[in-house]
């Protein structure tokens, strides 16, 4: 019995030595052991990244490469530069052209003594909330991408970063009065923008500052409520981005960061090229017009040339406010 | 001069974490922070394999350029360091890095991320080679000791290799000579656009 087991035993490793032998110019010969792994360039194309699992607490560490940053970087560095540069100096330029040529539009008839409440104290103080906060964020905004090349090179390292720590605290921390500005905005005077008839007869006769004619309206007309649009759904935009890029990772990746950052920086742009024209119109470009914003009270004359509709409501409402007649601005002109 | 460059032959990466921990000690990071991490595809699954990732001190860096400060520089190492007396926080070259290297001591904290944090290839930032306030912001300056990164010295498997990119790309040929196979340099092409041809 023990020499069968010792047969047995011996046949077995006879087997095993004609394995090994057999395998052995296999193994010799250089065996990949990781061939059949993934491969960097077959992931990149396939997922344009490349992810995977971490034994570190951080789990976003997992992603390995995702080379899109590039695409990120160009936008950023080059295609924002143009589209922002193009939209506000474009804009000035096109703003300076027209006070030459056309000039502040006047009152036609003068100035009647007697005003009219255009914007009550609480709707003042809204715009003129949003409006600090718009123009600090925009000051802001732009330093971060044109601070560089314009901005770092006059006053040096140092001065610079320190200047755009404070701008980025502002920045983050001004957006919440913004926002709730703009949602304000949006409450208060939806009634009065929504588009109607008015507005198409408004643009084809060029409105109040383009053509030389008034016509009606009622409280706000077309271009205001373009101006009202651009701040309610361009501010919903800036808003919902910048709050997406001030908390990272709660509502994405690194690739919808950088989809945000270039919705929030184009639509940003856009933004302060429209208030640029906003400002203007309210200020320099318009006779009349910065009193509803600042006094809160237009003058009739004034009413009546740039919102007709409007006047013959309020008018058959409450009449004009004849506690405050203004004797020295009615001399003049 | 030499043109400092990380190389991780994947082939060999066993996933000990040996280079994370290596890291982690001799720059005291802090909590929250891995400058190096090993990043392991396919996990438990035919095709498993392992890489250990850091700042590749690209080649025109993508931080470097979208900095809104430029508080990045590029030493004649080509390592790429930065300021932290510069940084303002602000993510962008967070957005920028394809190997997602930057981080922020207080990700998720509203408006204050704290300054940014990355590998500076043992070579420490701007101030004073071995000095106390460049141990504290930046950790140690091992380059300027004459020595190499200390992720790859602690390799177990000799897998990471640092040091002039000629040279380590060099030993890799090598090695992929004598075994007959290798999956190429992860993240050459994407941080200084070329590869190793082996």
């Amino acid at each position: 019995m023990a020499s069968f087991g010792r047969l047995i035993r011996l046949a077995f490793g006879a087997c095993a030595l004609l394995l090994v032998i057999m395998a052995a110019p296999a193994s010799a010969q250089q065996v990949n052991p990781t061939a059949s792994s993934v491969k960097e360039q077959q992931l990149l194309q396939e997922l344009n990244r490349i992810q995977g699992r971490v034994s570190i607490p951080d789990q976003r560490s997992g992603v390995l490469e995702q080379p899109q940053g590039r695409e990120w970087r160009e936008f950023r560095n080059v295609t924002l530069r143009w589209i922002g540069g193009v939209a506000i100096i474009g804009m000035l330029a096109v703003l300076v052209i027209f006070y030459l040529t056309r000039g502040m539009v006047r009152l036609e008839s003068g100035r009647s003594g007697r005003t009219i409440v255009r914007f009550t104290l609480f709707e003042r103080f809204v715009h003129w909330m949003t409006a600090t906060c718009f123009i600090i964020l925009a000051i802001s905004g732009l330093n971060i991408t044109f601070g560089r090349p314009l901005l770092l090179p006059l006053i040096g390292f140092e001065a610079f970063s320190e200047w755009s720590q404070w701008a980025k605290y502002a920045h983050n921390y001004l957006s919440f009065p913004f926002t709730i500005g703009v949602i304000l905005i949006f409450l208060m005077w939806i009634a009065g923008n929504l588009p109607n008839k008015v507005d198409v007869a408004w643009i084809k006769r060029g409105g109040g500052i383009v053509g030389h004619d008034h016509p009606p309206a009622y409280r706000f007309n077309a271009g205001q409520k373009m101006i009202y649009w651009i701040v309610v759904i361009g501010g919903g935009l800036v808003a919902a981005t910048g709050y997406a890029l001030m908390f990272p990772f709660y509502m994405s990746g690194i690739e919808g960061m950088q989809m945000a950052q270039i919705i929030h920086s184009v639509v940003a742009v856009l933004f302060v090229a429209a208030m640029i024209a906003h400002i203007y119109i309210g200020t320099i470009g318009m006779e009349g017009a910065f009193e509803a914003m600042g006094s809160g009270e237009v003058d009739l004359n004034w009413a009546r040339e740039h919102h007709s509709l409007w006047l013959d409501e309020e008018m058959a409402r409450t009449g004009p406010n004849d506690q405050t007649p203004q004797p020295a601005t009615a001399a003049a002109e | 001069m030499a043109r400092m460059k990380f190389l991780c032959d994947a082939d060999r990466c066993i996933e000990c974490n040996a280079c994370v921990t290596a890291c982690k000690n001799e720059h005291e990071v802090p909590w929250g922070i891995n400058r190096r991490r090993v990043v392991t595809i396919n996990d438990g699954k035919p095709g498993e394999r392992s890489v250990t990732m850091a700042c590749m001190h690209c080649t025109d860096a993508p931080c470097a350029a979208v900095c809104p400060v430029n508080c990045f520089y590029t030493t004649a190492d080509g390592v790429v360091l930065h300021s932290k007396d510069l940084c303002i926080g602000c993510g962008y070259c967070f957005y920028a890095c394809p190997f997602g290297a930057p981080q922020y001591p207080k990700v998720g904290n509203f408006g204050s991320r704290g300054k940014m944090d990355k590998c500076t290839y043992c070579a420490g930032g701007p101030e004073a080679d071995g000095s106390r306030e460049e141990y504290e912001k930046y950790g140690a300056n091992r380059l300027a000791e004459g020595k190499l990164p200390l992720c790859a010295e602690m390799c177990s498997t000799k897998s990471l290799l640092a040091g002039d990119g000629e040279i380590i790309a060099q030993i890799y040929k090598e090695r992929v000579m004598k075994r007959g196979y290798g999956s190429g340099a992860w993240g050459w092409k994407t941080a200084y656009r070329e590869t190793i041809e082996s």
